[in-house]
């Protein structure tokens, strides 16, 4: 061991109580990850219908869309969560293109 | 008119019953006209660590469903003259007193007093929804866990969806040596993810065990560090603005050295 490993040993650097893979990083990592599944599944039913028929509201000012095909609803992968829609759109109002 | 405080964490055993005992008493001692509320109905606790189990006469669900007297119920303390609990009764089970029965009584226990706690039960069940109903203003309580900040998280949507603002959180059972290695959550790192209102940290503490085992809130032991922690969310409780409880002490080169040596 050399004198500066020893010195290290002795006295830490700052930056290695900071390492990531403590136990404290740990948890606080795995705690965010199941938060965003606890609090992406709260989200009430009645509330996405709500989104739903406002979004339909704002888009139908600017193109004709099929609502009937319309799919939107969350996806969750590791770590996010993410509002995907899929709108199929007729054709796209003229008197909105300037 | 009093203003009514419910104690919660959603899982069991991060301390609320404790946390119910000491805030209780550190208010009785500051003079504060205090009653504690058990709503643990079928396992209750709070009498055990208030010392007042061998007091017990008549329990919430005598009072609500007519048995007796409210003032008949309540159990006066022997060390504060200003300090009533009332139990919960221990044979029967949660479904035995309904929200409405439980906002009238918190209802006429409100004028007398210038503080009542209600202890919440676990869970988010029956019990809890029972708690919360009377209550003005919620505590919740966690532990550096990555199991109870859960629960807490839910807990908080809960509150926040029963209408409860201004929630304030406790962080008990902080154990400085290992937030300082890296080997537990921070209060910082608990504030970051919950994002409420911190109104104490308690550190864990001995003092605890034997405080309950006699039946002597450790607010009242003046020696306690967590007596301490709960002296001062007691005094924030009543408006005081109170540093929060200093958590590290300064490790010296040899108490390094130990743990080190220690294998650490």
């Amino acid at each position: 061991m050399s004198f500066s490993e020893l010195l290290t040993k002795f006295f830490p650097r700052e930056e290695s109580k900071n390492k990531p893979h403590t136990s404290r990083e740990i948890a606080k990592e795995r705690l965010r990850l199941v938060l965003v599944q606890d609090r992406g599944n709260s989200i009430p039913d009645d509330m996405l219908l709500r989104l739903r028929s406002e979004l339909i509201d704002v888009i139908s000012r600017y193109m004709v869309i099929d609502e009937t095909q319309l799919d939107m609803g969350f996806n969750k992968s590791e770590g996010e969560i993410a509002l995907v829609a899929s709108i199929p759109v007729v054709r796209i109002k003229q008197e909105n293109i300037s | 008119m009093g203003v009514v405080y419910v104690v919660t964490s959603g899982k069991g055993g991060v301390g609320k019953t404790t946390t119910t005992a000491n805030i209780g008493a550190g208010l009785a001692k500051m003079g504060k006209q205090v009653a504690m509320l058990d709503t643990d109905i079928g396992l209750r606790n709070l009498d055990v660590v208030l010392g007042l189990e061998n007091r017990i006469v008549y329990d919430v669900v005598d009072v609500v469903q007519g048995r007796c007297r409210l003032k008949q119920a309540l159990i006066r303390d022997k060390r504060f003259e200003n300090m009533y609990l009332l139990p919960a009764a221990q044979t029967k089970d949660k479904t035995a007193v309904t929200e409405a029965q439980m906002v009238e009584l918190i209802g006429a226990l409100k004028p007398d007093f210038d503080y009542v706690i209600i202890d919440c039960p676990a869970g988010i069940e029956h019990g809890f929804k029972n708690a919360i109903a009377g209550a003005d203003k919620a505590i919740v309580v966690t532990a550096p866990e990555v199991s109870a900040v859960r629960d807490a998280d839910r807990i908080i949507g809960l509150l926040e969806a029963h209408g409860f603002h201004d929630l304030q959180l406790i962080i008990n059972r902080i154990r400085p040596r290992m937030v300082e290695s890296g080997d537990m959550m921070s209060v910082d790192d608990m504030l970051e993810i919950l994002a409420v209102e911190l109104l104490g940290i308690v550190p864990d503490d001995d003092s605890i065990v034997t405080s309950t085992n006699r039946g002597e809130p450790a607010v009242l032991d003046a020696s306690s560090r967590a007596g301490q922690a709960y002296r001062n969310i007691t005094r924030r409780l009543c408006g005081e603005d109170v540093p929060l409880l200093e958590l590290t002490e300064k490790e010296g080169f040899f108490s390094r050295l130990k743990t080190l040596l220690a294998g650490r």
